[in-house]
């Protein structure tokens, strides 16, 4: 009997540290959990995501809404399973209090469950997936960027109102590709004569090109993301394609990531999207001006979105001023979204997706002769997305 | 389906074909002539691209770029061969395969530690970006007829190498039986140091190459690395020409499967299923091409060994 007293002394004094350790976990910094894409299918992208978010805390001083925050980031290469036993352990050890980061909609519907059952908001910087629009929403799920499909209807309306009459599109075989495609068709009143979906990741379209070559369409509707989007665009130009067929895109394959390593081939690249960096409102302003002090270069929209969100969970840690462990109260205030986002005219419907603007943008050169993207005019206003009936959030 | 649908898929399945043999024809010395297994075959082939896409950038010359690869490469070979490789010759394939797949992950993980996790984006060299008109209707481009044109060149010149000198006779003594060739008085070791590095330059030529179509990107040699294994058992191991062979047949298969059963499934099932069901196919399709082959040679089409 004696022989285990010391046993229970260790056992008191453990229990003891972990009551004390908690205790102190209150007057711990928010903890953050920044999931990123630095190498994998989206590394293009994620680049530029990470030098959003960084500028966002940067410019807050490590703090969200004035309180000490700690931003842990690390790399999850695109790939679903690493990113789950990422945030797995950010849950578990490092009790995360807020989450966001990655860009494929396939690793957002792989973690989302952990994260929503830890009871630890999720605000997406990319992904935007149907399914948590829908029957799966979440009170923890923010689409603090859009649904996949709105970016795509916009461009299905702008290929319809400049009369495309006959379509190919292509994108990759993953959850937002299909988004991507179904919100395209959603919008678009002339033929479809092909839906092309290849693997994710996929870098040389060869076989694709001499399909779309057979099919002769007045136009081709792409989404394909990051480094996929690079080599596509390259070999559609390198087959001798562009001369008959009209590319529009998404920004997701027309902006700052992959313009550098594309070129001269993307002038005059249509493409409709929720920002530009020449979108006219102060924040955006702001963002815009010292991103480029920062980097030296435009932001894409993958860093506005990043920024955005960074932003997002200001507004809504000052609002409840700092106690982020009141979740029911820290939900509330992100749903409220209090904050001046670099979209402007921007606010959450029933389902957390945002109801907001889109844009038609242009790529060509500006003043410098840099390319880039040129806001040309509105498609859609206040726009929502057709999932949010199916929600039962109100 | 027209013909120049048919005749541009032919082509790109050639293409493929072509980078195949390079990374295959250096394996299958290996393997032939010391029965030795290179997994790490791979990441010279990564080597290749990495170099190549770094020095184009730095120097804008694609050339220097190739060269450089290609001498990097082979120095790369040459330390790897000295350190481990030797060593390997006398262990059975267990052990090589454990060596050499410890080297895939030292490697990646160095890439990684000098080149940064994010891919290379290789450009494409300048005065190829633009199509040559090949056939009424075909524009194709050019930098794929370059690749086709080395291909062949780099088949040409193994053959004639393997088949019409010396040296390529004492390779080919060495592939056939070993033993035999040593108590001839060949000196295989010294002869196998070569094609290993020949091998790597080689692989090197191919990662350089297939850059501007594809990424530069860490994993990019273990991808490629499986289905070179494919065609060196197709082609019967030790066997350039079986090499030869079994590449453009895998090529043109995959290429098969990429192109032509996607449009024909697109036809019956609505297009998220067909395109499930397309790459699961073609991933088969080589394998049971392999798994035929060897239903009727179980040593391959070409065996050296007879």
């Amino acid at each position: 009997m004696f022989e285990h007293a010391p046993v229970f002394k260790r056992l008191a004094v453990a229990l003891a540290t972990l009551s004390i350790a908690s205790v102190a976990h209150a007057a711990n910094p928010i903890k953050v959990g920044i999931a990123e894409d630095l190498s994998g299918p989206f590394s293009a992208s994620g680049a530029d995501m990470r030098d959003g978010f960084q500028l966002a805390i940067d410019l807050l001083g490590n703090k969200l809404g004035g309180y000490p925050a700690e931003f842990l980031q690390t790399d999850m290469a695109g790939n679903p399973d690493q990113a789950k036993q990422l945030v797995d352990r950010w849950v578990q050890r490092d009790k995360i209090d807020l989450f966001t980061g990655p860009t494929g909609s396939n690793v957002a519907l792989a973690v989302g469950p952990a994260l929503f059952a830890a009871k630890v908001p999720y605000l997406t910087s990319n992904a935007g997936p149907s399914q948590y629009a829908g029957a799966q929403c979440n009170p923890y799920f923010f689409g603090a960027t859009y649904q996949n499909d709105t970016a795509h209807e916009a461009g299905g309306k702008f290929a319809s109102t400049k009369g495309f009459k006959k379509t190919v599109l292509i994108a990759p075989n993953y959850p937002a590709g299909k988004d991507a495609l179904t919100g395209f068709k959603r919008r678009y009143t002339g033929t479809v004569s092909d839906e092309i979906y290849t693997k994710l990741g996929q870098l040389d379209y060869s076989a694709e090109l001499a399909q779309l070559r057979s099919a002769k369409p007045d136009s081709l509707y792409f989404f394909l993301p990051g480094s996929m989007g690079i080599n596509f665009i390259k070999q559609f130009v390198a087959a001798g394609l562009s001369k008959d067929i009209t590319l529009i895109s998404s920004p997701f394959s027309a902006d700052e990531d992959i313009i550098p390593a594309v070129g001269d081939p993307m002038l005059g690249m249509f493409n409709a999207a929720l920002w530009a960096h020449d979108l006219d409102n102060a924040a955006n302003k702001t963002f815009v001006s010292e991103f480029r002090k920062k980097y030296k270069r435009y932001p894409s929209i993958y860093a506005a979105q990043a920024y955005d969100v960074i932003m997002a969970m200001d507004g809504a840690v000052r609002d409840v001023k700092g106690n982020v462990a009141d979740r029911p109260a820290l939900l509330k205030a992100l749903k409220a979204a209090n904050y001046k986002s670099v979209r402007g005219n921007f606010k959450y419907g029933n389902n957390q997706f945002p109801i907001q603007d889109f844009y038609i943008r242009v790529i060509g050169k500006d003043a410098q002769g840099v390319i880039t993207n040129k806001m040309v005019g509105k498609v859609l206003e206040n726009y929502q997305d057709s999932y949010h009936d199916a929600c039962k959030l109100k | 389906m027209d013909s120049i649908f048919v005749i541009e898929q032919m082509l790109n399945g050639l293409g493929y074909g072509f980078m195949l043999f390079m990374l295959a024809a250096g394996l299958t010395l290996v393997f032939g002539i010391m029965d030795t297994m290179n997994l790490a075959h791979g990441s010279l082939f990564m080597a290749g691209g990495y170099v190549a896409a770094t020095v184009h950038t730095q120097s804008g010359s694609f050339i220097a770029a190739v060269l450089a690869a290609i001498a990097v490469t082979m120095l790369v070979a040459l330390i790897l061969e000295i350190l481990l490789v030797r060593r390997l010759y006398a262990r059975d394939h267990l052990a090589q395969v454990m060596a050499t797949f410890g080297v895939i992950l030292i490697s990646d993980d160095l890439v990684k530690y000098l080149w940064g996790p994010s891919p290379l984006m290789a450009p494409t060299p300048l005065g190829l970006t633009e199509p040559v008109q090949i056939l009424e209707g075909l524009p194709y481009p050019s930098y794929r007829l370059v690749i086709l044109g080395a291909g062949l060149a780099i088949a040409l010149g193994l053959y004639v190498l393997v088949n019409h000198t010396r040296v390529g006779m004492l390779v080919r003594a060495g592939a056939s039986n070993r033993s035999m060739a040593e108590l001839m008085g060949v000196r295989v070791r010294g002869i196998f140091t070569w094609v290993f590095l020949l091998g790597a330059a080689l692989a090197a030529l191919a990662g350089a190459l297939m850059g501007p179509i594809s990424a530069v990107e860490i994993g990019m040699g273990e991808s490629i690395l499986i289905p070179a294994l494919v065609v060196i058992v197709i082609g019967g191991i030790g066997s350039i020409r079986g090499v030869f062979i079994a590449s453009m047949l895998v090529g043109l298969v995959d290429i098969s499967g990429r192109a032509f059963l996607p449009p024909m499934l697109r036809a019956v099932l609505p297009p998220s299923i067909a395109a499930d069901l397309g790459p699961a196919i073609t991933g088969i399709a080589i394998y049971a091409l392999m798994a035929g082959v060897l239903a009727f040679k179980p040593a391959g089409l070409f065996p050296a060994r007879a």
